[in-house]
Parts: structure tokens; C-alpha cells; sequence
């Protein structure tokens, strides 16, 4: 359906795409990931005919988009990062206007507007200014213009930024519902939402591919290290002999944290055998209370970070870091990403140890660490 | 190109720009009107529209400057590159948005000699000569507003760059007269404007040999041409300015000369600076 091949492009001397190749085939939906900056946002204007790459071509069922644009951008619909909306019109107005300027013939005009203002819950907004909309709104009508002119492939740009919960999960429906008829390709920082929207997934850094496969397929390549996660009551003097124990068992060092609760301790093994039996026991060996003990199965954005860690990570960082999957929707749902955030606030930590001898404490003073 | 004709002139109306530019021409229209056609008692309504005319100097920039420096700023060129429109129906579709909002002035400014004629004697030839060479000048000035305002993401900028180029061309027939006519002084002037190209090619391409390279296309064959032919020099600069002067050529229609070279001049500036919008749009792309 679309065929990338050795797409390159150059700000001046900066690289942002690095000769990437890629095929979109039809009916599935796409997860395209990347850290900021990796070259997602710049990939997709190009395939869209925004941008104007430096090397390289863009095939949309056989056409080249710049060749013959025309042809080619029949089958897009595009939703970039910031909504591109006229706000001094009403979403009707500004619907209508792009199904015209699509080509759509006149008798479906109308009939194709109302749909998707129904099927993107903008009925009772459709004739405001938009200027005037919430954010959540401005999404809606982004994506509502996407869908116009039935396009085979609908690219989305972050289409749940801005939203709230339930309509996340709509949008999140009406992905699905699409990928069955026609083909997504979503761009995401919501990991999560990419895992359960997704058939397959191409992940980009510093501009490059580093993977483009289905999503299961990833994740049990990745699969080779497995986790352990333990919440405990605090065993007072002991834990130091405990923490050395639970290493020797896994033969790898694990990491406590204070909680609420107590101490949770997690641990990352290579060691492929069900660890919890012997976990169990050794705990009940030092006498201490067991709240909740389980095994933390590599998940996608394991998968991610590892792939897409950079190079010069500081010595002592475990990137891996075992949030479960809800704490990590919680996080996303207040529109923050997880995934840089950890890095970043492993070497605030390291700097701020030696910014307390000036006399300065950070606003981030941390109990528990590493070992 | 419809679709976007369409939404530029309902833009036009449903925001103050459009009322604002005709309310703006027909208030100077009615007091030059009220002051030479009815307190000087002059049946000439050429010399109203001549000083009407002074309005462009704001008109246009307000008109303009929203028009293409608006989508790179409100972010909405993406959905533009992303329809299987060509950059050429898009310009175009606003630039006759633009000539309607000047034309329905014109239209308006129109009923006015038939308004005075009910207390006098009005000639209507010169007066709708008049007003035709209006529009036409307005449309001409409008494009190069046009051109200004894809040069740039500031509507500020647009309309201030669109302000200073009318006002330049404004008093270029004044300042014929000052230019030097002698060959040396043109042969100096010429070589200043190749140097200006030259950094104005250096700023668009970023690259300082694109910019020496530009000026001294233009320098070179100027001073071999003055070496050989001094005499062909003489007021061929002041000739040069005068070519570019659009007033100049109003001015004519303005009183009577219904003059189809000029026509074809003013359509001819509309294609240049159209074309060059067209040209602009696309190389944001390759950026």
C-alpha cells in the first residue's frame, strides 16, 4: 500500500531520517514509535506530501507522491501533531471545506460531513467557532478531517493527546473499527494504547529503524530477561542479609524502594525459570510479611527502551525500569510520557548527590536507591 | 480551487478584514467625493478616485497579510500540502478571493458618480476609466502583498513589508526626478541594485557563494556593457524605475487614457507576482 525506500532527509547538516526503508501493507493498523525527535513526525510529513525529503521515494499504491501528488494524496488522510484547523470557522463549515477541497463529489459531501461529525461525537459542537472549542474538541474535528474522502490509509499524529478518558477510549474503538477496513498508522508516546490498538509496530531513533514487526513477535524476541517484583513489610536490620540473599538466588542485584506499605524489592534475572516458589520461601525464611509477590513479563516498553536507549547512558542506570502496566496508564492518562522521564530523572538523581555539598537540596530528595 | 476560493472570501466577511478595507476605501471616497465634486463643484470624479487611491497604502497590507503568512502560522499548511490540490489552485483561489473583495469596492465606488450626477453634470467616461484603472491597480498591488506575505510566518511582517513596498512605489514618480541620469550615475545605481539581489539571493539560500555568485552575474555584464557602450547608460535607470512605477500607469487611466498596453502591464505584474507566491509555496516544502 505505501513502499518507503532509502527515505532520507537533512535539516542543513542535521540528519533526521537516515535512509530508512518500510512497507505498509493493507488492513492492518500501524504503531509508529520513537522518542522525541527520532524522525516520526518528520517520516510522516514526508510520506504525506508535507515535506520534501532529501533523498528517496514515497510509493502510495504506486504513485510517488511527488510525482504525481495528486493521484497519491487520494489515498491519505492526514491528522499531524497540531490539528491544522481554521478557527474562524465552525467544524461544519470547516468539514464541508475539506470534503470539497478532497474532490469528494457534491451528493456525498453532505452525507460524508454528517457521519463523521456523528462518528467523532461533535453533534452538539458543530456549530461553534472553533476557536471557541476545548481542546478535546479541536482533537475531534482533526481527526473527523482525516476521515473525509474514505482514504485507504489514515495517518494519525497523537490522536488522544487532549482527550479525556472516555473519549480516549473511544478513539481508541474507532481506531480499531477503522484498522478493520482500512489502514492506520497511529503515532504514539502511549505505549500501552499502541499495545492493545496495534497489530504491528515500527519503531524509529535518531532516525533510523531499529524494529518493524508484529507486536508479539517483539515482545518474545525481547523475552530472554524476566522480572520479579516483591512488596514486603519492612524487615527492620535485616534486609541487608535479605537483599543479599534474594541476589544470590537470582544471580543478578536487585533494587529496593520505600513504600507506603513497606519495601518493594524488584529484581531482573536472565534466569528463564519460574523463580516465585523459591521468592516465597526465602522471604518466609526472614520472617517477613508477603503483600504481594509476581512476575513482571517483558512488556512492550521494555522493548522500547531497550532499543531505543542511547549510547551514552550513565554508568549504574538500569534502564528497565518495572512499573506495572496500570501505574502506567495512570501516568499516561495525565498526558505525561513515562519513557524519557525515567532516564532523565535517573541522572537528576546522580548530579543531585553532588550538588548537596554546596548546600543546595533539590526539590527531588529521594529514599531508597540502588545497590 | 473553488473550495478554497470559497472559504477565503466567506474568511474575508465573517471576520472585520473584508468590511474593513471596503468601509475603509468608500469613507475616503466620500470625502474626497463630498469635498471636489460638491464643495469645488468639479465634474471630475477621476481626481477622486486618484486620491482614493492613497487608501491602498494602508488597504492592502491589511487585505494581504493574512492571506498566506496565516497558514504557516496557524499551522494549517500541512492540511493544505496534504490535498491533492496544486499549490497553484491554492494561490490562486485566494488571490480571486482578494480580487473580489477589491472588485465589490469598486462596484460600490461605482454608484457614486451616478449619486453626483443627480446635481450635475458628470462626465462617466473618465469617471468608470477612472475607476477601472482602480481596480486594476488594486489588483496588481495585491498581488505583490500576495508574494509578500508567502515570504513569511508573521502576519506583522507581511503587512508591514507589503506597507513599505506600496509606499516605494507610491512616490517612485516623484523620485524619478531626483534619480541620477548621467551614464556613470546609472551605471553605480545598477550596480547597487545587483549587489542588493545578490544579498537577497544570499538570504534565501543560506549560502554566501549562491550571493556572490548572483551579484556578480549582474555586475559583470553591466560594467562590460558600460565599458563598450557608455552612451546607452544615460537615464537608463530613471527608465528602469519608471517601468516599475504602477501609479505611474494608473495615473494615465485615471485621466482618460484608456490604454491597452497598460492593461497588459498591470496583468502582466499579476502573473509575475502569482507565479512567484506559487514558487514560494513550494520551496516551504523542501525546508
Amino acid at each position: 500500500m505505501i513502499e518507503v525506500k532509502n527515505l532520507t532527509k537533512k535539516y542543513g547538516s542535521h540528519l533526521a531520517v537516515n535512509n530508512i526503508s518500510f512497507k505498509i501493507e493493507k488492513g492492518n493498523v500501524y504503531g509508529f514509535l520513537g522518542p522525541n525527535g527520532a524522525g516520526k513526525s518528520t517520516t510522516m510529513n514526508i510520506i504525506t506530501g508535507c515535506l520534501a525529503a532529501t533523498d528517496g521515494t514515497v510509493l502510495i499504491d504506486g504513485h510517488d507522491i511527488f510525482d504525481e501528488p495528486d493521484k497519491a494524496k487520494k489515498h491519505i488522510g492526514y491528522l499531524p501533531e497540531i490539528p491544522p484547523l481554521y478557527s474562524d470557522m465552525t467544524p461544519f463549515e470547516y468539514l464541508s471545506f475539506v470534503a470539497e477541497a478532497k474532490r469528494v463529489s457534491p451528493n456525498l459531501r453532505y452525507p460524508q460531513v454528517k457521519e463523521v461529525i456523528a462518528v467523532t461525537g461533535l453533534e452538539d459542537h458543530c456549530d461553534r467557532l472553533i476557536k471557541n472549542l476545548s481542546k478535546g474538541y479541536k482533537q475531534r474535528v482533526g481527526i473527523a478531517q482525516a476521515m473525509l474522502g474514505d482514504p485507504d490509509v489514515i495517518i494519525l499524529d497523537e490522536p488522544t493527546v487532549g482527550l479525556d478518558p472516555k473519549q480516549i477510549i473511544e478513539i481508541r474503538e474507532l481506531i480499531k473499527d477503522l484498522g478493520k477496513i482500512k489502514t492506520v498508522i497511529l503515532s504514539s508516546h502511549i505505549l500501552a494504547e499502541v499495545a492493545s490498538v496495534c497489530d504491528h509496530i515500527i519503531i524509529i531513533s535518531h532516525g533510523n529503524i531499529v524494529a518493524n514487526d508484529k507486536i508479539d513477535k517483539l515482545v518474545s524476541g525481547y523475552s530472554d530477561v524476566s522480572g520479579y517484583s516483591m512488596t514486603i513489610s519492612d524487615p527492620g536490620s535485616a534486609l541487608n542479609s535479605l537483599l543479599d540473599a534474594i541476589d544470590l538466588l537470582t544471580g543478578s542485584e536487585c533494587r529496593y524502594e520505600e513504600i507506603r506499605e513497606g519495601i518493594c524489592i524488584t529484581v531482573n534475572t536472565s534466569n528463564g525459570d519460574d523463580l516465585r516458589e523459591k521468592l516465597f520461601d526465602l522471604l518466609i525464611s526472614f520472617n517477613v510479611k508477603i503483600l504481594e509477590l509476581k512476575r513482571l513479563a517483558t512488556t512492550l516498553e521494555d522493548v522500547f527502551l531497550r532499543l531505543t536507549e542511547d549510547n551514552y547512558s550513565l554508568p549504574g542506570n538500569d534502564d528497565t525500569d518495572n512499573t506495572t502496566d496500570e501505574e502506567y496508564e495512570e501516568n499516561d492518562e495525565d498526558g505525561s510520557t513515562s519513557d524519557g522521564d525515567e532516564e532523565n530523572d535517573d541522572e537528576d538523581d546522580d548530579k543531585n548527590d553532588d550538588d548537596d555539598d554546596d548546600g543546595y537540596t533539590s526539590l527531588f530528595s529521594t529514599s531508597g536507591g540502588e545497590r | 480551487m473553488f473550495a478554497i476560493y470559497k472559504k477565503e472570501l466567506r474568511s474575508y466577511f465573517s471576520n472585520v478584514i473584508g468590511w474593513l478595507f471596503i468601509a475603509f476605501l468608500l469613507f475616503f471616497t466620500g470625502i474626497f467625493a463630498t469635498s471636489i465634486n460638491l464643495k469645488q463643484m468639479s465634474a471630475s470624479f477621476e481626481y477622486v478616485v486618484v486620491n482614493a487611491s492613497l487608501v491602498l497604502l494602508l488597504g492592502i497590507p491589511v487585505l494581504t497579510m493574512k492571506s498566506v503568512a496565516d497558514e504557516k502560522g496557524q499551522k494549517t499548511d500541512k492540511l493544505l500540502y496534504s490535498l491533492p490540490m496544486k499549490a497553484s489552485s491554492i494561490i490562486i483561489g485566494k488571490y480571486l478571493a482578494m480580487v473580489t473583495v477589491i472588485f465589490i469596492a469598486s462596484v460600490v465606488m461605482a454608484i457614486y458618480p451616478i449619486i453626483i450626477s443627480l446635481y450635475g453634470i458628470i462626465d462617466y467616461t473618465l469617471a468608470y476609466t477612472a475607476i477601472f484603472g482602480f481596480f486594476l491597480l488594486g489588483c496588481a498591488l495585491s498581488a505583490i502583498g500576495l508574494f509578500l506575505s508567502s515570504l513569511t510566518e508573521s502576519m506583522v511582517i507581511a503587512a508591514v513589508l507589503s506597507f513599505t513596498s506600496v509606499l516605494l512605489l507610491y512616490i517612485m514618480d516623484g523620485a524619478i526626478s531626483i534619480l541620477p541620469a548621467d551614464a556613470t550615475g546609472s551605471f553605480i545605481c545598477f550596480c547597487v541594485l545587483f549587489v542588493i539581489l545578490g544579498i537577497i539571493a544570499y538570504a534565501l539560500s543560506k549560502n554566501q557563494l549562491v550571493g556572490i555568485i548572483s551579484a556578480a552575474c549582474g555586475v559583470i555584464p553591466t560594467s562590460v556593457c558600460y565599458m563598450l557602450w557608455e552612451e546607452k547608460f544615460e537615464g537608463l535607470f530613471p527608465k528602469l524605475v519608471s517601468f516599475l512605477a504602477v501609479f505611474d500607469r494608473f495615473y494615465n487611466f485615471a485621466y482618460g487614457v484608456f490604454d491597452i498596453t497598460a492593461i497588459v502591464y498591470f496583468l502582466s505584474v499579476i502573473v509575475f507576482f502569482v507565479f512567484l507566491t506559487v514558487l514560494s509555496l513550494e520551496k516551504k516544502r523542501w525546508n
